[in-house]
C-alpha cells in the first residue's frame, strides 16, 4: 500500500486504489487502515446516513441549478456533481470555529457549514457579488479567479496564530483554516506562494485539493509530472493522497490535517482525487476533450452509490430511501421558487462591503452613481 | 382558466445571442413534468437539451426545427393548469412569460427585470427603455449616430451592393417563423434612415442589398426606389408555387425565382474544412477500374453468415478492410503535414473517417483504430457510426483526429469522383458505383461487377507512387478477398 508520505511511504505515480487512501470501496465494504480507520470508528450507522443525506441534498441541489440555468433563470452554473464525497467528508470534520475559503464549485462545503445554497444561486443569477455574509457560517465567499484565496486562507490562518487561537489545547478555541482548490490551481502562482508561506510560518491552514483530473479542457498529467499531493513535499508541507470519492477517508484525513493545523503543527496539503462527472460550467462542452468510457468508468466510481451499497448492505431500511427522495423532491421544488423569487438587486449595493469602514471616494462614487440612476428613471417615466 | 407560460430562449453559454434549433422532444399536447427534456439547440459552443422550466400541457411550439433563434425569443408556451375552468367569456388567453418578461392580468408579475438575456449580464431590452437625461448628451446629429466608420470615405459603406441584376430578396408572410425571423432582423452596418427602412420594409426591399449613393453611402429614399424598380420586371414567376421557399428557413427573392438559406453550423464548417483543404494541400487523384465479382460474392455469403446477422454487410465493409488492409502494407501513408512545425506526423493507426450524408448536412466521423478490428468489428462499428450521423448525434470528438476517409459516391449511382481531402489527412478514397459491365475475364467477355476507384492524396507528403500503391493494393483485395489472408 502506497498511500502517502506523511508516514514514510514512498509516493507513487498513478491513480489506482491502491495509491490512495481508502476506508470504503466503489462496492461499498469497509477496509481497514492502519492509520485512518480509528477516525472514523465513532461514525455508527444513523452519521453514515446522515453523509448520505448530505450528498443526496447537495447533488439534488446542484442538478436543480444547473437546470435552472437552462431554464434562463442563472447565468451560470459551476456543478460539484461527482466531487460530494470529497466535500461532505472534508466538512463534516471541520469544527465550527474553522474557517473555509471555498473556490466556486464547493456547494457541498457550504451545505455541512449550514449556509442555506439558495443563497449561492444570487451570485449565479447576476443579483448580488457575494450571497451571504462570510462571517455567519465562517464560510467566504466564493473566490472565481482560480487559486487566489489560497493565499487569503494563508494569510488569514496566519492571523489566526496571532490571535493565539492556535495550539491552546481548548477544542472550542484552537482554529483551523482550509482552502479548497483545483487540479488546475496547483499551476497557479498563487497557490505556490500560499504553500511557501504557509509552510515558514506553521500557518494553521489546510490546502485541500480536489483533483478532478480536467482543469476546464486541460487534463492533470498536462499540468504536473508527480502526483499533485507530492508537490507538498517541496515546500516542507505533509501532504496526504486520499480517494475523493470515498467520504469516509475524506473525512478521516482531514481531520487529521486539521488536528495538526489547530494544535501548531502547520499546515497540510490534501489531494482529493475525484472526478468531475459533469461540465466545467454550464458554458462548457466536455465531450469535445474527454472521452466517453473515460467518463463511464468514473459514472461506476460514484461517490453517493458506494455508501448506498454500503448501507443497503448494513441494512438500512428501504423507507429511508424513499423517505429521502422525497425529501430531495421537496428541497428541488424549494431550490426553483426560490430562485425564481429573487428579487432584481438595487445597483448601488455594488458599493457595498467595498471596504470594512466609510471610505470617502466610494461615497462620493455612490452619490453621483444614485443621482444618474435616477435621471434615467424620471425619463423612462415620462415616456 | 388555462395558465399559458412562455418560455424563452435562454442564453445556455456567456454571452451566446443565437442558437439552432435542432430538434423538438416534445409535441403539442404532450404532457411534460419539469426539467423534462424539450427541445434539442446548437449553439456555437456545444449542443444542449433544454428541459422543461414548468409541468403542464404543451399549448404551443413558436418555432420550427432547424431555424436559427436569438436568446430571448419565445419559443414554447406551456399550460400549467390544463384543467382549470375554460376563460368565461373566450377572452383570448393571458401569456405569460416564464422568467419575469411581459405578463398578462394577475400572472407573473412584469416588471424590467430582463431583456433578450433573463439574467446576468448580456444584452438588455430594459435598458433601451430608458434614456440619457439630456443634459448628460449633446443633441444627436444623424452623422454621429453613425459614426462607426472613423474615415469619411466616398466609398459606400453599404456591405455588398448587388449586382445590377440580383433581385432582391424579400420576407414572404407565408413562410413561418423562421423566415420571418431572418428577413426581420436587419444588419447594423446598413446606413440609412428610418423613414428609409420604413419605405424598403413597405416595398420588401432588403437594405443590405441595396447601394448606397448618399454622403458616407447612407441609403437614400432614391436608392430603394431604384432597387424596387430594378426587382419589378422580374416578378414573374415562371412556373406555379415557385415562389415559396423550397428549403426550411430560406427567403425567396422578389421575384421568386431564387431562395436564400442562411448558411448554418455544419455546412459552413463543410465550406471552412473545403476551402482549407482545396487550397493548401495540392490534390493529386489516381483511378483504377476493378472486377469486384467476387466481393459481390463475398458479401452475399456474409449476408448469409450467422455471426453477421446483427450488422449490414455491404461492399462498403470490404471496401473499408482492403483499403486498411493497404495501408497496414503502406503504413506511411496514414500521416498528416504539420505547416506550423514543418514536420510531417506519420500516425501508427488508423482512424478510419466515413463521409456521411446526414439531414444536417456532410459530416465526416471515423471509427477509432480501425485498424485493430476484425470484420465483423468494422462492421460494427461502421453501422453503429451511419446510424449516429444519420440522427445528427455525431460528436465533435468522433470527427476528430481521422486518419485517411472513404467517400462512398456510389451510392448515388455515379463511377467515382475526384474527393477532396477531409483537413488534417493525407489520402480519401472514393468508393464508386458497382454495376454489371462487359469485362475480359478468361480470355472471354463476361458480364462482370465492376467498380471505380480514386484515390486523392496531399502531394506534399504523399508521392504519386505510394498513392497508386495503396489504391493498387486496396485493388487487389477487392478482386480477391483471398489476398486479405495473405496481408490480414
Amino acid at each position: 500500500m502506497i498511500q502517502s508520505d506523511i508516514h514514510g511511504e514512498t509516493p507513487h505515480v498513478g491513480t489506482q486504489d491502491d495509491d490512495l487512501i481508502q476506508l470504503l470501496t466503489v462496492t461499498g465494504e469497509r477496509v481497514h487502515h492502519q492509520t485512518y480507520s480509528s477516525r472514523v470508528a465513532h461514525l455508527d450507522t444513523e452519521a453514515l446516513e446522515g453523509l448520505y443525506r448530505d450528498m443526496v441534498l447537495v447533488r439534488r441541489f446542484d442538478t436543480e441549478a444547473t437546470a435552472l440555468q437552462r431554464h434562463g433563470e442563472l447565468g451560470l452554473w459551476p456543478q460539484c456533481l461527482g466531487q460530494e464525497a470529497a466535500q461532505i467528508g472534508s466538512g463534516r470534520a471541520l469544527a465550527a470555529q474553522d474557517h473555509v475559503f471555498p473556490s466556486y464549485r464547493e456547494h457541498g462545503v457550504g451545505w455541512t457549514r449550514g449556509l442555506d445554497l439558495r443563497k449561492v444561486l444570487h451570485q449565479f443569477r447576476g443579483e448580488d457579488h457575494g450571497g451571504w455574509d462570510p462571517a455567519e457560517h465562517n464560510f467566504s465567499l466564493y473566490t472565481l479567479v482560480i487559486g487566489s484565496h489560497a493565499l487569503h486562507a494563508t494569510g488569514f490562518a496566519m492571523g489566526v496564530q496571532r490571535d493565539g487561537d492556535v495550539g491552546t489545547g481548548d477544542p472550542d478555541r484552537d482554529r483551523a483554516v482550509v482552502a479548497y482548490f483545483g487540479d488546475g490551481a496547483t499551476s497557479q502562482g498563487d497557490v505556490n506562494e500560499a504553500l511557501v508561506f504557509a509552510a515558514v510560518n506553521d500557518a494553521p491552514v489546510v490546502f485541500f485539493c480536489q483533483n478532478n483530473h480536467w482543469a476546464i479542457s486541460e487534463p492533470t498529467e498536462r499540468q504536473s509530472r508527480v502526483p499533485l499531493f507530492r508537490r507538498g513535499s517541496g515546500f516542507g508541507v505533509p501532504a496526504v493522497r486520499v480517494d475523493g470519492n470515498d467520504v469516509l477517508a475524506c473525512y478521516a484525513v482531514t481531520q487529521e490535517a486539521l488536528e495538526r493545523a489547530r494544535s501548531g503543527g502547520g499546515p497540510t496539503f490534501i489531494e482529493a482525487v475525484t472526478y468531475r462527472m459533469g461540465a466545467h460550467t454550464t458554458s462548457d462542452d466536455p465531450t469535445r476533450y474527454r472521452s466517453r468510457a473515460e467518463e463511464d468508468y468514473w459514472r461506476t466510481r460514484d461517490p453517493i452509490d458506494r455508501l448506498r451499497l454500503h448501507l443497503v448492505a448494513e441494512g438500512t431500511a428501504p423507507e429511508f430511501f424513499t423517505a429521502l427522495d422525497a425529501e430531495a423532491d421537496a428541497y428541488g421544488e424549494q431550490i426553483r421558487d426560490y430562485c425564481r423569487s429573487i428579487p432584481k438587486a438595487e445597483s448601488s449595493r455594488m458599493f457595498e462591503h467595498v471596504y470594512a469602514a466609510e471610505h470617502t471616494l466610494v461615497e462620493s462614487e455612490r452619490a453621483w452613481f444614485t443621482e444618474y440612476e435616477a435621471g434615467f428613471a424620471t425619463e423612462g417615466a415620462q415616456r | 382558466m388555462p395558465k399559458y407560460l412562455e418560455f424563452r430562449l435562454p442564453d445556455v453559454g456567456e454571452g451566446l445571442t443565437e442558437a439552432d434549433i435542432v430538434a423538438w422532444k416534445v409535441a403539442v399536447g404532450d404532457v411534460v413534468t419539469v426539467n423534462q427534456a424539450l427541445v434539442e439547440i446548437e449553439t456555437a459552443k456545444s449542443l444542449v437539451e433544454l428541459p422543461s422550466p414548468h409541468a403542464g400541457v404543451v399549448s404551443r411550439l413558436l418555432v420550427e426545427s432547424g431555424a436559427t433563434v436569438e436568446v430571448g425569443t419565445p419559443i414554447v408556451v406551456i399550460d400549467t393548469d390544463p384543467d382549470g375552468e375554460a376563460e368565461p367569456d373566450g377572452a383570448s388567453p393571458a401569456v405569460a412569460s416564464g422568467s419575469g418578461g411581459s405578463a398578462d392580468g394577475d400572472a407573473v408579475a412584469d416588471d424590467e427585470t430582463s431583456g433578450d438575456v433573463l439574467v446576468g449580464y448580456g444584452t438588455k431590452h430594459a435598458a433601451a427603455a430608458r434614456r440619457p437625461r439630456r443634459a448628460a448628451e449633446p443633441a444627436e446629429t444623424p452623422t454621429s449616430q453613425a459614426a462607426p466608420s472613423p474615415q469619411p470615405a466616398p466609398a459606400p459603406a453599404a456591405p455588398t451592393p448587388a449586382p445590377p441584376s440580383g433581385p432582391a430578396p424579400v420576407s414572404r408572410p407565408t413562410a413561418g417563423v423562421s423566415v420571418d425571423a431572418g428577413a426581420a432582423a436587419p444588419s447594423s452596418t446598413v446606413l440609412a434612415k428610418p423613414p428609409v427602412r420604413k419605405l424598403a420594409k413597405d416595398l420588401g426591399i432588403d437594405l443590405n442589398r441595396v447601394p448606397g449613393t448618399g454622403p458616407g453611402g447612407i441609403i437614400t429614399r432614391g436608392d430603394v426606389e431604384a432597387a424596387a424598380e430594378r426587382s419589378e420586371p422580374e416578378r414573374q414567376a415562371s412556373y406555379p408555387a415557385d415562389d415559396r421557399p423550397w428549403l426550411d428557413g430560406g427567403v425567396v427573392s422578389a421575384d421568386g425565382r431564387q431562395t436564400r438559406v442562411p448558411v448554418r453550423s455544419v455546412r459552413a464548417r463543410t465550406a471552412e474544412a473545403m476551402v482549407a483543404s482545396a487550397f493548401t494541400a495540392p490534390h493529386v487523384t489516381v483511378f483504377q477500374t476493378v472486377d469486384v465479382t467476387k466481393t459481390m460474392k463475398l458479401v452475399a455469403r456474409l449476408k448469409e453468415d450467422r455471426d453477421f446477422a446483427d450488422t449490414r454487410v455491404t461492399p462498403l465493409l470490404i471496401a473499408a478492410k482492403a483499403l486498411i488492409l493497404a495501408i497496414r502494407r503502406h503504413p506511411t501513408i496514414s500521416a498528416a503535414w504539420d505547416d506550423a512545425t514543418q514536420e510531417i506526423v506519420y500516425k501508427h493507426y488508423i482512424n478510419l473517417g466515413i463521409a456521411a450524408s446526414t439531414p444536417r448536412g456532410l459530416v465526416v466521423p471515423n471509427i477509432k483504430d480501425a485498424h485493430r478490428m476484425n470484420l465483423h468489428e468494422l462492421a460494427v462499428a461502421l453501422g453503429d457510426l451511419t446510424a449516429t450521423a444519420r440522427a445528427g448525434r455525431t460528436t465533435p470528438a468522433a470527427m476528430s483526429d481521422g486518419t485517411v476517409t472513404i467517400t462512398n459516391v456510389g451510392v448515388f449511382g455515379i463511377d467515382t469522383g475526384t474527393p477532396i481531402l477531409n483537413p488534417g489527412e493525407s489520402a480519401i478514397l472514393a468508393f464508386g458505383a458497382i454495376s454489371e459491365r462487359p469485362w475480359v475475364h478468361h480470355g472471354k467477355i463476361k458480364p462482370r461487377w465492376v467498380t471505380q476507384l480514386a484515390l486523392s492524396m496531399d502531394h506534399r507528403l504523399i508521392d504519386g507512387e505510394l498513392g497508386s500503391r495503396v489504391l493498387a493494393d486496396t485493388a487487389r483485395t477487392l478482386a480477391d478477398p483471398a489476398q486479405g489472408l495473405i496481408w490480414g
